[in-house]
């Protein structure tokens, strides 16, 4: 008998820590399951939240004083706008909630993994690929109005792959959703975050293809005429609705979803209006009819009584039906408190306090499209993304630290979690809110230099600045928690995140 | 109370490949649809002007000298109906356990799918223009072009459903349906190019 047998003992000591490094390694990366997938998703949307607020710091700092440029150079600060926009809505909002559902909705539908687990897997790497392509171009002079025409292309194919990577990802948790559950669990009897994800899986599908159309368009025109998409210079004036409102809208209902799951736990009691709350949820993903058609509909009171009346109901759809949806599940979550015996929990601060940041960008948009208010081209939009995408980032956390025990086996420290909650939410205002009253002030928007306004400019800007540094500690701070959980923390049963 | 039921064990899937197959052509047709609208917001935009008689006036959106060949456009539009009927007997025999008929059906499609290769390249070369001569052809090879890699796409899936019938699963009801829900999509995806693309111009 041939005898193939390697001595162990040898092999082991041979090859060292650092072998089991490379394995570990190889492990992670060709991994299916559905955790560790949704776990690259977060891990990469925290260090892509930490970037995009450095570059809110930078940009906060550079607008200090207008009159001169310190930081960037003229050329590049368009492309580093395009770069933070990016990263603030495909690099933090929506994968950050695309890896909560692959790690999370599996194990709420009773499923031994998610659906096509190698499509989800496929999606990480080229959501993952697409940001770098983006983050690659942007730095050699390739964004939009970016002078090198290669990686202007380079560009347009990494926001497209990026975009294929989220829908592959939608796509494996609403399959997963509607067919794998436990037998006898109906769609009506899913927790509230599985139907979340499905809602806000679906809405995503159905409207990042129609960005994925524009990008064909563009690239195809790009490369070859540039003669109907304005080359170079015109790539955000066709593209840039996908990185605002209402599109940020299809991104935050899983953010709803994570406060309509936690308040029930928190109030120690199930919801009584369980119903209600699945409806709240759906009602918010009516902001795919903005996202698709491009468009949020400025409310304009002039002309007749009918264009008035056609005015308003345009308005209404476009902005007043998504918030609609987010104050029942906000209101029916909380009601939930009155019912039963709550305690204080830094999940369900977390996921509250990032809700009502959410209602606050969603109001600031329905403002913003007030052709009175004359906010358009001021900074006020971009107060109204960073409520949008600091809030869900705030309801992330939340959802993270409720479900550690699923995730990590850990459970994260509660008070030291509080305090973070706090200084997220300072940071959340103090990164936005002045740009609401810079916006008023007609501070325009993507540039640092070359306006003026009666005013303080330099305290809206500095204060800004704060806040994005806010967001910097908060994320670190929760990786810092989360680390010293797996550390030193006791093991949880997975039960405890119940 | 949040669920965190434990890993149960395996459950036989109920028609995932159909309803990821359904899901994946809605946002596909949205795609479509999106470049479908696309196109007629340029179209519409398109600048005017008067004819030489003074009669009519001319939307200067497709040039002068282009023709669609509708001949080969026409056949298309039939075409993909035929895909469809011959996916939907794939769908039919697979139920009914008809190996020889499944196997059949899913190696028409494919073939099918040739043909309208075929007919999309027979229009590229009698239209005769270039990618880069003006906004009407750019955008013309982008949107025709999308829905050939769609076709393409449902050419390969006939393909790989081929040769897992001939290989005998013949349990692959699921692969079959959901090949021919997505020939069910090419043809309304289809339907929308045509009208808009080669009849609306």
């Amino acid at each position: 008998m041939t005898n193939i047998d390697t001595h162990v003992g040898a092999s082991t000591h041979a090859q060292g820590a650092g072998s089991a490094l490379v394995v570990s390694v190889g492990q992670w990366i060709t991994s299916s399951d559905h955790k560790k997938i949704g776990r690259l998703f977060i891990g990469t949307s925290l260090l892509s939240a930490l970037l995009a607020a450095v570059l809110g710091v930078l940009f906060g700092l550079e607008r200090v004083s207008p009159a001169h440029m310190q930081i960037f150079n003229g050329d590049a600060t368009p492309q580093l706008f395009s770069l933070y926009q990016f990263a603030l809505v495909f690099g933090v909002l929506a994968p950050l909630f695309v890896g909560i559902a692959i790690a999370v909705v599996p194990t709420q539908l009773g499923a031994r993994a998610v659906a096509f687990p190698r499509v989800a897997q496929f999606g990480f790497w080229a959501w993952l690929f697409g940001a770098l392509m983006v983050d690659v171009s942007i730095i050699g002079n390739g964004g939009p109005g970016g002078g090198a025409t290669d990686l202007v292309d380079l560009y347009l194919l990494g926001v497209a792959l990026a975009a294929v990577g989220l829908l592959a990802g939608s796509l494996c948790v609403a399959t997963s959703v509607l067919t794998a559950r436990a037998p006898g669990m109906t769609l009506d009897r899913i927790p509230a975050f599985s139907w979340s994800a499905l809602v806000g899986s679906i809405a995503t599908l159905l409207s990042l293809p129609v960005m994925i159309g524009t990008i064909i368009y563009v690239y195809v025109d790009h490369t070859h005429a540039q003669l109907v998409f304005g080359g170079n210079k015109g790539i955000n004036s066709f593209l840039g609705w996908s990185l605002s409102q209402p599109m940020t809208f299809v991104f935050v209902i899983m953010a709803l979803g994570v406060l309509a799951e936690v308040a029930p736990v928190t109030a120690r009691t199930e919801q009584p209006l369980r119903p209600i709350v699945l409806a709240g949820l759906a009602i918010i993903s009516t902001a795919v009819l903005g996202a698709v058609t491009q468009s949020a509909h400025i409310l304009d009171w002039a002309g007749t009584n009918t264009d008035k009346v056609k005015s308003v109901l345009l308005h209404s759809l476009f902005n007043g039906l998504p918030l609609l949806g987010i104050l029942i599940v906000v209101l029916v979550s909380l009601m939930c408190l009155k019912v039963g015996t709550p305690r204080i929990t830094a999940s369900f601060a977390l996921s509250l306090l990032g809700a009502l940041m959410i209602i606050v960008g969603v109001l600031g948009n329905g403002l913003y499209n007030l052709k009175a208010a004359s906010l358009d081209g001021t900074v006020f939009s971009e107060g109204t993304v960073l409520y949008l995408v600091y809030g869900g980032l705030l309801s992330a956390l939340g959802a993270l630290s409720h479900w550690a025990p699923l995730l990590w086996a850990r459970a994260i420290d509660n008070t030291k979690l509080l305090g973070l909650a706090l200084i997220g939410l300072l940071g959340t205002i103090l990164a936005s809110f002045p740009l609401y009253i810079a916006g008023f002030a007609d501070q325009p928007a993507n540039t640092v230099m070359g306006f003026d306004y009666d005013g303080p400019v330099a305290l809206w800007n500095v204060l800004t600045g704060v806040g994005h540094a806010l967001i910097v500690l908060t994320v670190l701070g929760f990786v810092a928690l989360l680390i010293d959980a797996l550390r030193n923390g006791a093991s949880v049963s997975q039960e405890a995140s119940a | 109370m949040t669920i965190a039921l434990p890993a149960a064990p395996a459950q036989a899937p109920r028609r995932q490949i159909l309803v990821a197959t359904a899901i994946a052509s809605a946002s596909a047709f949205m795609l479509i649809i999106g470049m479908a609208a696309m196109w007629l917001k340029f179209r519409a935009g398109a600048p005017t002007r008067d004819s030489s008689d003074g009669l009519k006036i001319i939307k200067d959106w497709m040039p002068a000298g282009i023709t669609i060949p509708e001949v080969a456009a026409n056949v298309m539009l039939i075409t993909f109906p035929v895909g469809a009927l011959m996916a939907q007997w794939a769908a039919y025999s697979a139920k009914r356990n008809d190996a020889p008929h499944r196997s059949l059906g899913l190696a028409i499609c494919f073939i099918v799918g040739l043909a309208i290769v075929n007919a999309q390249v027979a229009v590229y070369a009698q239209m005769d223009i270039g990618l880069a001569d003006g906004q009407f052809q750019t955008m013309f090879y982008a949107i025709t072009g999308t829905m050939l890699l769609l076709v393409v796409g449902g050419m390969a899936f006939s393909l790989v459903a081929f040769f897992r019938s001939v290989g005998g699963r013949d349990n692959d009801v699921d692969v079959v349906n959901a090949h021919a829900f997505y020939w069910y999509f090419l043809t309304a995806a289809f339907a929308v190019v045509w009208f808009v693309v080669y009849v609306q111009k």
